[in-house]
């Protein structure tokens, strides 16, 4: 039993939102107040409201326009780095039949900085008044009754697709080698770090600089990892025993 | 649609134009997305580089309203390089037609015009016909009055310099376009059409969908598997509010309003049931008489068909320009109007020119607003500009059920009845609409009969009850009346229908008044096998497994028949163009596959039967504006002149002579066009109130280009002002890429866009509805407004 997986297929996503809206729904997490600044994403970034959230971001490939969705989540890494960076027992928990990262009410006697600057990925966020860390969970309650997360069920186009690992990332090597047709620089995304598998059709850093832990210069991180940090303290075994 | 939503995977190639699918019909994607999956080449021909282009495997822009330039232009290559598909061509359509000695076309004006009513006389462009009244046909489309050769002298003009100098489309897009398009010309390859409010918001919009559809029959796409002309509706019922009458100049079923002059039932039946001597036309409108005596049986059971019939009311004429939307308004706001019953409707934002929309509902004596939530509407006497005090209009609010509380069917847009339980009630007692209206016309009905009234009969012999259970709005009873029962005992083909058995289809209904039906076309969808739109059942044979068909699942109109037309997928002996994609085949007894367009043998009807000769029209003699699609201006655009005639607009377009138009008019010169998002739907009145969706849509924006904002010194994010003729608006300036200014004759035009989903009650800061902006002309055929290609500025606020 290898747990579970999302295999995330950015070829077929249309950034219709439903991902994000069903999140919200599912997570009776409350609307944030935003305005219009010139983009189409809102709101801005991640929040401890909101734990999903589709990135929009225009470039220019060899000349021509492409617009280059990304709906962001945790990762739930195979091996959790913001687990290692916690001190209180029960805040952060790594399931064992699912492999979901699970952040609890504890988080809020964690220190935010240390779990986040953990994060390749950029992704805790912290509840201002309780101190409480949040993200999502892979829709645990639903997945051990065994339903799909809220944002796979609502995904229209075969973007969003959730299972056993083993099967996720049959799936996904067989879209790839599908995708290269048209997209020749197509790329699994840390397929073999995270269990939120992205299939990108152009350099993850052209969707988001975060996109993949092993992106070049991240400006976004404040006290960011280097690929060999991230490396290095996943793989440091004696603190992964102690959290197991 | 001609097909449905799951049909769009059989397409090898998928043109979207007119319409931003992936944001606005979000799950028509799954079907498009798995197209391209099988190999699919996916188009999109758009003003703006929206979330549909992104997926697409080419996209092209074009400024708003060249549509007719640039399709006219593939009909031209078509022709010029031969790539019809003949034997469809000829058997199929009326190519092969031959065309009065008196139609003619002259710079831009067809033979017929009346420049004083701005209407055709459309006797010229009828078809020649034999002794018998059949039409002149020449298989070897050569004669110079047939309709292929006319179709190739009408678009010779539409030439590739010219199209693309007008439409902004470079050369090498068109051609590419064109290429792989016309593609699909083979027997087995299908392409298809997705268009919406992007092709029918226009004053050409009957036009845009015309010279689509010729296309389409040209190519041999229509009847076959990822083939057709498919309207992607803007509501989860338009279809079936269509289908039973929501306009003005048809009843249910798609049967005509009486006129005047139509005293009788029998003057009506004769003058709409058409009659072919050709033994091969099914002409199916023959049975004209038999579906509407049965709607009027259903009305008035008590009375017959002709006595009912004189108490239908009755038009002067069935033009738009006289009873379509924009005129009601103006009408309005001349006093014309006592009071308006706005259900389910927003006009203060949905209509063209808010402004005068508004200031017409203060015209107006009472206003019955029925709606789930607040809106515009209801509360205009509290809007922008205006004075509580000087308004008089009394205006009553009623809260309403909304969809999930209640039961009853939509139609989506592939034609499928589909019913809906119901969940919860309604909280604090609000009533579905059906409720409301069954007790508002009891009330009528007590009133008449107490006091009288003038002409009581319509109303006080109406078989109101027919739709209730002991006083109670009956849902059930509303789709078994639509299907039909039997008034009498009825003996059809050696077997009796007893009185008050269902009608088992249209095949049935009879011009006696032994049958009544509300809706012929929808007879067959409850019968005494039970609601057949509630059928949930995925069962299929392996043909119909081929190309997604699921006939036992919910029920479409006509007879669960899935791809109209279909007799046009088979050659003369009922064999598939397309066999591994067959929709019937003759198996040598029978058809098998879908439910065929009549179930006679191959090649002994026409395939096109709903049409009096039996023939898809590439000649067109009905329509207001021509036979033919021709090429006009929007009636506010940015050039002085265009490259196929003098003619500028379309000479038939509705317009109010007083109200003023910006052509090439330097205070206000860049395209405007308007559009939704995923996140809202219609003018906001549902998704404002969402705090999920208005946190995702927050404000109205307009997207305008780098170099535009450039010009103006507009950074992106600011608020800035955007103008029109009619009034003006904020809105939060997107500067993006997606927008590009187009080359058109030789000068670069700028074309901006916005969402016309916000409104000014709610929320707070989210602005006003992007139809303050948009003109009062529209469409001759439809009335539709054209709020897709209008001139504007922009400027810093």
């Amino acid at each position: 039993m290898d747990g579970k997986t999302f295999f995330v297929d950015l070829t077929k996503c249309t950034a219709c939102r439903g991902c994000q809206v069903a999140c919200k729904q599912w997570k009776k997490l409350p609307a944030e107040e935003t305005v219009n600044r010139g983009s189409h994403q809102n709101p801005e970034d991640l929040s401890d409201k909101t734990i999903r959230l589709v990135r929009f971001q225009e470039q220019v490939i060899d000349g021509a326009l492409h617009w280059l969705f990304f709906p962001e989540q945790c990762r739930h890494c195979v091996i959790p780095p913001c687990q290692m960076a916690t001190y209180e027992e029960g805040s952060i928990i790594h399931d064992e039949a699912t492999g979901a990262v699970i952040y609890t009410d504890l988080t809020a006697k964690e220190s935010f900085e240390d779990i986040r600057d953990s994060c390749p990925y950029n992704i805790p966020r912290q509840d201002p008044e309780t101190g409480i860390i949040y993200k999502c969970d892979m829709c645990i309650d639903r997945v051990r009754v065994g339903k799909l997360p809220a944002c796979v069920q609502s995904c229209p186009t075969g973007t969003m697709n959730f299972g056993d690992r083993e099967d996720m990332l049959k799936l996904a090597e067989k879209r790839l080698n599908e995708a290269r047709e048209k997209y020749p620089e197509a790329q699994l995304v840390d397929p073999e770090d995270v269990r939120v598998i992205y299939l990108a059709g152009f350099a993850p850093e052209l969707y988001y600089a975060t996109l993949s832990a092993y992106a070049d210069a991240s400006p976004i991180r404040r006290s960011p990892m280097n690929k060999q940090q991230f490396l290095a303290k996943m793989n440091n075994p004696a603190r992964r025993m102690t959290r197991a | 649609m001609t097909n449905h939503w799951i049909d769009i995977q059989n397409s090898d190639c998928v043109l979207i134009m007119g319409s931003n699918a992936a944001e606005n019909h979000p799950i028509s994607f799954k079907w498009v997305t798995r197209a391209q999956e099988r190999g699919a080449t996916l188009i999109h021909v758009d003003p703006r580089f929206t979330r549909t282009s992104a997926k697409a495997d080419m996209y092209a822009g074009l400024r708003s309203g060249s549509d007719i330039a640039v399709l006219g232009g593939m009909i031209k290559y078509i022709l010029d390089n031969d790539l019809i598909f003949k034997e469809y061509v000829v058997n199929y359509t009326n190519a092969s037609f031959v065309v009065s000695k008196d139609y003619d076309f002259k710079d831009g004006l067809f033979s017929g015009y009346n420049p004083e009513t701005r209407s055709y006389d459309k006797k010229s462009w009828a078809f020649e016909t034999d002794a018998q009244g059949v039409p002149v046909q020449d298989a070897s489309l050569k004669h110079p009055r047939c309709v292929y050769q006319l179709l190739k002298q009408h678009y010779q003009r539409y030439e590739l310099d010219k199209v693309s100098a007008i439409s902004g489309l470079s050369r090498d897009e068109l051609l590419r376009l064109y290429k792989t398009y016309t593609a699909t010309g083979k027997a087995d390859k299908a392409g298809t059409i997705m268009y919406a409010m992007g092709w029918t918001q226009h004053t050409v919009g009957v036009q845009n969908i015309r010279c689509m559809a010729m296309i389409q029959l040209l190519l041999g796409n229509i009847g076959v598997a990822g083939g057709g002309v498919n309207a992607l509706r803007g509501e989860s019922n338009v279809q079936g509010s269509t289908d039973q009458c929501l306009l003005y100049h048809i009843l249910p079923g798609y049967l005509k309003t009486p006129l005047v002059d139509e005293q009788t039932l029998e003057m009506h039946n004769t003058k709409y049931t058409p009659v072919s001597k050709d033994p091969k036309s099914a002409n199916w409108w023959q049975n004209y008489p038999k579906y509407m005596n049965s709607l009027l049986k259903s009305m008035w059971q008590e009375a017959t068909p002709a006595d009912a019939y004189r108490w239908l009311p009755k038009l002067d004429n069935r033009n738009a320009s006289e009873y379509a939307w924009l005129t009601l308004f103006d009408k309005m706001d001349d006093g014309q109007f006592k009071g308006l019953f706005s259900w389910g409707m927003n006009p203060a934002c949905s209509g063209a020119n808010s402004i005068k929309t508004r200031q017409a509902l203060g015209k107006l004596d009472w206003l019955v607003n029925v709606n789930i939530f607040p809106n515009e509407t209801g509360w205009f006497w509290e809007g922008p500009g205006m004075n509580p005090k000087e308004i008089k209009t009394e205006v009553f609010f009623l809260p309403c059920a909304v969809s999930v509380e209640k039961e009853g069917s939509v139609t989506n847009s592939g034609r499928w009845m589909q019913w809906r339980y119901k969940g919860p009630d309604a909280p604090n007692g609000q009533k579905p609409d059906g409720d409301i209206m069954y007790e508002l016309m009891e009330e009528i009905r007590h009133l008449y009969t107490k006091e009288g009234g003038a002409y009581p009969e319509p109303i006080t012999n109406l078989s109101w009850d027919a739709i209730a259970t002991r006083g109670v709005f009956d849902a059930h009873k509303v789709a078994k009346l639509i299907n039909g029962y039997f008034t009498r005992d009825v003996e059809i083909k050696g077997k009796v229908y007893k009185k008050g058995t269902l009608v088992p289809s249209f095949a049935f209904l009879q011009e006696d008044g032994s049958t009544m039906s509300g809706n012929w076309l929808y007879c067959h969808s409850y019968t005494e096998k039970g609601n057949m739109a509630a059928r949930r059942d995925p069962s299929q044979t392996p043909e119909q497994a081929k190309i997604g068909l699921y006939p036992n699942w919910s029920w479409c109109w006509p007879v669960n028949r899935r791809i109209l037309y279909n007799r046009a997928s088979v050659d003369m002996q009922g064999k598939p163009y397309a066999p591994e994609k067959p929709v019937i085949q003759w198996d040598g007894a029978k058809w098998v596959g879908d439910v065929p367009d009549g179930g006679w043998a191959p090649g002994t009807k026409h395939a096109f039967i709903m049409r009096k000769h039996g023939h898809g029209q590439i000649f067109g003699p009905g329509r207001a504006d021509g036979p033919m699609p021709e090429y006009y201006e929007p009636l506010e655009c940015p050039v002085k002149s265009h490259p196929f005639s003098s003619q500028l607009h379309n000479p038939t377009a509705i317009s109010f002579d007083d109200e003023q138009k910006a052509v090439c008019d330097p205070r206000f010169p860049f395209v405007g066009t308007t559009y939704r998002v995923t996140e809202h739907w219609q003018t906001g009145v549902m998704t404002r109130n969402q705090g999920w969706l208005i946190e995702a849509e927050p404000q109205v924006f307009v997207e305008l280009s780098p170099e535009l904002a450039q010009m103006r010194g507009i950074e992106n994010g600011e608020k800035v002002m955007v103008d029109s003729l009619r009034g003006s608006i904020w809105a939060v300036a997107i500067v993006t890429k997606r927008m590009k200014p187009f080359a058109i004759q030789g000068v670069e035009v700028h074309q901006v866009g916005l969402p016309w989903h916000f409104g000014w009650t709610w929320p707070k800061d989210g602005g006003d509805s992007a139809n303050i902006l948009t003109p009062s002309v529209g469409d001759p055929n439809t009335g539709i407004p054209e709020t897709k290609a209008f001139m504007v500025n922009v400027r810093k606020a």
